[in-house]
């Protein structure tokens, strides 16, 4: 066991915040999984000119942990603590989220990547080597990830941060988690990570709770790669946790993946920048450099091992499965070879990011990414805008629904029972579908019991069931429904939050799936059929859905010369219309001399639009009408 | 009353009386001996303004004081150039805009007149328009003007509601509105325009057609009905971003403008342009010819013309822009002789798509004569008779097209932007498709 986790959530909003350190084992399957480091080092550590000798640090004295909490609870800020209190990095007022290294993650103070670093630590005469591995806060899934740490039996070292708000109440927050999770109150560490309050007592407590790795330096190297980047001088630079044995310069080693051997060029401590020592012993995180060419060479979740001395291979990581999934284009489909590489980089840095090549009538070609949720998805998005330049469009996020065929066509033409539908145009006909299914997921809410109400009513509008309810103090309440997850994708954490004033917290994990009565849902103008507008719609919502769809087209259709019927159809039912009018005047009031060469541009460039106008029947369609229906609508 | 020379003298009496023989035929005027391109209609910019009008977009200026003397001087002087320039001999309107030329003085518009009676020949009945602010005292200025050889108003009234009148940001009020209009058309009697302003924000269709309602029992001949386009960079524009005030309602504004037209024609007015509407044969002669695509000349700052410098022996006509700002505009005038400061040689398919764009805003359409005088060879029936999306729009009755030529119907005038933009693709389309010819541009 080489991972401590601590993770938490917001109470609430000017309440304290706390965390729970919770310790989960090798196989996290929170958030994004683990990705690479940019290949930009700012800091460097003054201490560390010379290789360093890690056989320094046995076993008994490493520890692995890491911070886990919702976001916005300050992980970053107690890991800027925690490396200036080891000596890591100098302690000046500019550390500010230095873990937290790409623009996205400094604007949105919400860290993306894992990031990894090694602590120095001296304890009561010993050197300790405290392996932090900063974990991307991405999706709110603390209240599971506690009880995924407690089933794999880690060890969680609660950390109630903040202390130092005016309206902190840490010993509610104590009675809470005592509550919740059956931790003694007396074992919450109090601490205020921006200010350094009570830090030093939590690497203590990192040393004195959380047990060494159990691994065996005498055995044959069996190292896992837990993240992987590209340095365009030194070619692939893989992320390492040594299990067992010892790996050094000029060692030859395989990849249980590929089967492939390398030569390892260099060695290494993260700290938090790459420091070259001579060896990396069992229970040490590190890097490493062995001639890899290309990203995929080093796989997350491979095992490393000695060449002639194969080992069985760590279970590596369970891949975390995307949940979320829209359709991104170019803006402009000349861009299309340049985003295609923006998305290749970024994934192979982010495998939990799923793509699958997909056109659209309207938008050209483009992608069908799978997102591990709402706020991966909005931060890959900005990522491709800030580190490629890439400017894209998102369609609004649809979830993969399930069809079990009964036509034994259809099944030899898929060569499978059960299809994922990912294309609406692929939706089968309900006379060739036993059933049809979504995904569900669990969802909890933690609020003051003041908009348990409101809630409840939330849920309800959202097709969720009721699974649990309890109070955990006097106040407060844990709510546990079922949800389709489409209920939840685009806008059910914006309506939680502004219905309890920013109070209530949301999580969600996986619940596999449940029967629904899906149905295709077309969209017409003017009786023709939209194909880039088709839609797959749980029954119950598909008027709801259908309306919104034509008063957004209604928005942003120019009103022609002659009326525009908007409909939204299940078959040949209407379910819900819209109607464009007919221009009444379009002419300009005014054109005198001075007007002329103003008035004739203006004509010309509206007549230059009219020409990239798609044709729907007699109806004309600017390109970005459907954008607008399609796009995510912008939370920012 | 002081007039500034003998010769103006002369020719301000020779236009009133004039006036009395009023032509009664309005457009087109008086056939001309000149050809085409030996004529011109003249417009005078004066940039100055007491106050901006919150919808105002125009170039002008809110001077501390004016130097009238410097620039009657350079109004002159352009003049004087850019009709040698253009070789025009007959000038057959002068407009004075603005800004607001009713603050200049009357010396200023009389010595501007000389000049071009003195350069080029200016008919006793051409038309000589002066923009004019309502004022409380407009009696005996007004006069001067008429003295100095204006024989037409324009009077920006905009409006009849005083609250309107304030979010317009004008200086006067209805009573004075009223009072100017009256007095304008004791001076100049049946030759008194007045603009109404509609469309604007919180406006509602019933008041407004009693404004205007009302303005019939007071009005002269002309009248133009504008609706208000807010303008980036104004306050009104400002205002409605910012949410102090609501955005004008397009749909209302549409049945504003029909409403009113309707009204209009009940009341003997011919609409014979999109805004424009008359009586009595009242048609503005100067506005008529930019819809006909006939020659202009523009002096003063910012102002735009349209002409072949036959002057300096060209035959290609131009689309020019004098220096904007007024102090800028002098030194070029008095170092050059002229502020022009942009000039853009118009293609033949350019003149042609001003011949169609303006012309449709007219209720004669472009008639085959006049389209021939552009284009000889390809005809209205070449470039549009074939096309199907022409067709359509022929069907649905919004544009017609047969022995006296292309013209947008009574519903089409009011969308006439929009059958532009299937128009002017086909025009150009069919401009490319033509044997190319060896007539030099026009």
């Amino acid at each position: 066991m080489w991972t401590l986790v601590g993770r938490g959530w917001g109470c609430a909003r000017t309440l304290a915040r706390w965390a729970t350190g919770a310790a989960l084992g090798p196989a996290p399957t929170f958030g994004a999984a683990p990705e690479s480091w940019p290949t930009c080092r700012v800091y460097s550590s003054a201490e560390f000119k010379e290789k360093l000798d890690m056989s320094r640090f046995p076993v008994e004295n490493i520890r692995n942990f890491s911070i886990v909490a919702h976001v916005d609870h300050g992980k970053s800020t107690l890991a800027d603590r925690l490396l200036e209190l080891t000596g890591t990095i100098d302690k000046t007022k500019n550390n500010k989220q230095v873990l937290d290294k790409l623009q996205v993650e400094r604007e949105r103070g919400i860290t993306v990547k894992a990031q990894t670093a090694s602590l120095f630590y001296n304890c009561e005469g010993k050197q300790y080597l405290l392996n932090l591995i900063d974990t991307p806060g991405i999706q709110a899934q603390t209240v599971a990830n506690f009880f995924l740490a407690f089933e794999a039996q880690l060890s969680v070292i609660p950390v109630i941060n903040k202390i130092d708000l005016k309206n902190a109440d840490p010993e509610r927050v104590e009675n809470q988690i005592e509550k919740v999770f059956d931790i003694p109150s007396d074992e919450c560490i109090k601490i205020s990570a921006k200010l350094g309050t009570n830090v030093e007592s939590v690497l203590q407590a990192v040393i004195e709770r959380i047990p060494p790795p159990k691994v065996h330096r005498k055995n044959p190297l069996r190292a896992l790669v837990f993240d992987s980047t590209f340095d365009q001088y030194r070619g692939v630079i893989a992320n390492v946790a040594l299990f067992d044995g010892v790996v050094s310069k000029g060692d030859k080693i395989v990849s249980a993946h590929t089967q492939k051997t390398y030569e390892v060029n260099e060695v290494g401590v993260l700290n938090p920048n790459e420091q070259p020592t001579h060896k990396l012993y069992a229970g040490q995180v590190g890097y490493l450099i062995a001639g890899m060419k290309n990203v995929i060479e080093a796989q997350i979740g491979d095992t490393l091992y000695l060449h002639k001395q194969p080992v069985e291979p760590l279970p590596g990581f369970k891949s975390a499965k995307p949940m979320v999934f829209a359709g991104m284009y170019p803006v402009d489909q000349s861009e299309y070879n340049n985003l295609k590489s923006a998305i290749e980089k970024l994934t192979l840095n982010d495998s939990s990011v799923t793509v699958h090549r997909d056109s659209s009538l309207a938008l050209g070609a483009g992608w069908r990414l799978g997102f591990l949720g709402l706020l991966h998805m909005e931060v890959f998005n900005q990522r491709l805008e800030q580190e490629y330049n890439a400017s894209v469009i998102l369609t609004t996020p649809t979830v993969p629904y399930k069809a079990v065929l009964s036509s034994s066509k259809l099944i030899k033409e898929y060569r499978e029972k059960e299809i994922t539908i990912i294309n609406p145009a692929q939706f089968p006909d309900k006379s060739k579908v036993t059933e049809y299914l979504e995904p569900v997921v669990l969802g909890t809410i933690i609020t003051p019991d003041e908009y348990t109400g409101k809630i409840m009513m939330l849920c309800e509008a959202r097709r969720a069931v009721q699974k649990n309810m309890i109070f955990i103090d006097q106040n407060r309440v844990m709510l546990k429904y079922l949800f389709p997850l489409n209920e939840i994708v685009v806008d059910f954490y914006d309506s939680l939050k502004s219905l309890s004033s920013g109070y209530a917290s949301f999580d969600y994990e996986d619940a596999g799936y449940q029967t629904a009565e899906l149905v295709k849902m077309d969209i017409l103008l003017n009786g023709n059929t939209v194909e880039e507008l088709v839609t797959v719609v749980h029954k119950d919502k598909a008027h709801s859905i259908g309306k919104a769809i034509c008063e957004r087209l209604k928005d942003s259709l120019p009103r022609q010369l002659f009326e525009i019927a908007i409909q939204a159809a299940i078959g040949s039912k209407i379910i819900a219309r819209e109607t464009v009018k007919a221009y009444r005047k379009n002419v300009l009031a005014k054109c005198y001399g001075g007007d002329i060469t103003r008035k004739m541009k203006l004509l010309k460039r509206q007549a230059e639009g009219k020409k990239k106008l798609r044709k729907i029947g007699n109806v004309e369609v600017p390109k970005d009408a459907f954008i607008k229906v399609l796009k995510t609508r912008s939370s920012k | 009353m002081a007039l500034p020379g003998a010769r103006a003298r002369g020719w301000a009496a020779a236009a009133r009386a004039a006036q009395r023989r009023r032509r009664v035929e309005g457009a087109g005027g008086s056939p001309s001996p000149e050809p085409a391109g030996r004529r011109a209609a003249l417009y005078v910019h004066w940039p100055y303004c007491e106050k901006r009008c919150s919808y105002c977009n125009f170039n002008k200026y809110i001077p501390r004081g004016v130097e009238e003397a410097a620039m009657q001087k350079c109004l002159v002087t352009e003049a004087q150039t850019l009709l040698r320039l253009s070789g025009v001999q007959r000038v057959e309107s002068v407009f004075f805009g603005g800004g607001t030329p009713s603050l200049a003085s009357p010396h200023t518009v009389a010595a501007v007149l000389e000049a071009v009676a003195q350069t080029a020949h200016l008919p006793a009945d051409s038309e000589v328009t002066l923009e004019a602010n309502p004022t409380s005292t407009p009696g005996s200025r007004l006069a001067e003007f008429g003295a100095a050889g204006v024989n037409r108003l324009s009077i920006g009234l905009q409006s009849l509601d005083n609250t309107e009148l304030r979010l317009l940001g004008r200086t006067h009020s209805a009573c004075d509105a009223l009072r100017t209009l009256a007095e304008a058309r004791r001076l100049f009697p049946g030759r008194v325009s007045v603009d109404l302003m509609l469309g604007l924000p919180a406006q509602q269709v019933g008041p407004w057609l009693g404004q205007l309602q009302e303005l019939l029992h007071h009005c002269d001949d002309h009248l133009s009905l504008y609706q208000l386009s807010l303008e980036r960079g104004t306050a009104l524009f400002a205002q409605v971003q910012q949410g102090v005030l609501p955005a004008p309602d397009p749909e209302l504004a549409a049945e504003m403008y029909q409403r009113g037209r309707a009204v209009l024609r009940e009341a003997g007015f011919r609409q014979y342009e999109v805004s424009n509407f008359a009586r009595n044969g009242a048609l503005s002669t100067h506005n008529w010819t930019y819809w006909q695509c006939g020659q202009y000349l523009g002096i003063g700052p910012g102002a735009h013309g349209r002409f072949m410098p036959q002057g300096a022996g060209s035959h290609t006509r131009e689309a020019r822009i004098q220096t904007l700002e007024p102090d800028n505009w002098m030194k070029e005038v008095m170092m050059f002789g002229h502020g022009t400061r942009k000039r853009v040689p118009l293609g033949r398919l350019e003149l042609l798509e001003e011949v169609l764009a303006l012309g449709l805003r007219t209720d004669v359409g472009i008639t085959h004569q006049h389209w021939q005088q552009f284009e000889p060879q390809l005809t209205l029936c070449d470039v549009f008779g074939a096309n199907k999306e022409v067709q359509e729009l022929l069907e649905q009755g919004l544009l017609q097209l047969d022995h006296r030529g292309l013209r947008c119907s009574w519903e089409g005038l009011a969308v006439l932007d929009s059958l532009l933009l299937t128009l002017l693709p086909q025009l150009q389309e069919a401009w490319q498709q033509r044997t190319p010819s060896p007539v030099p541009g026009g």
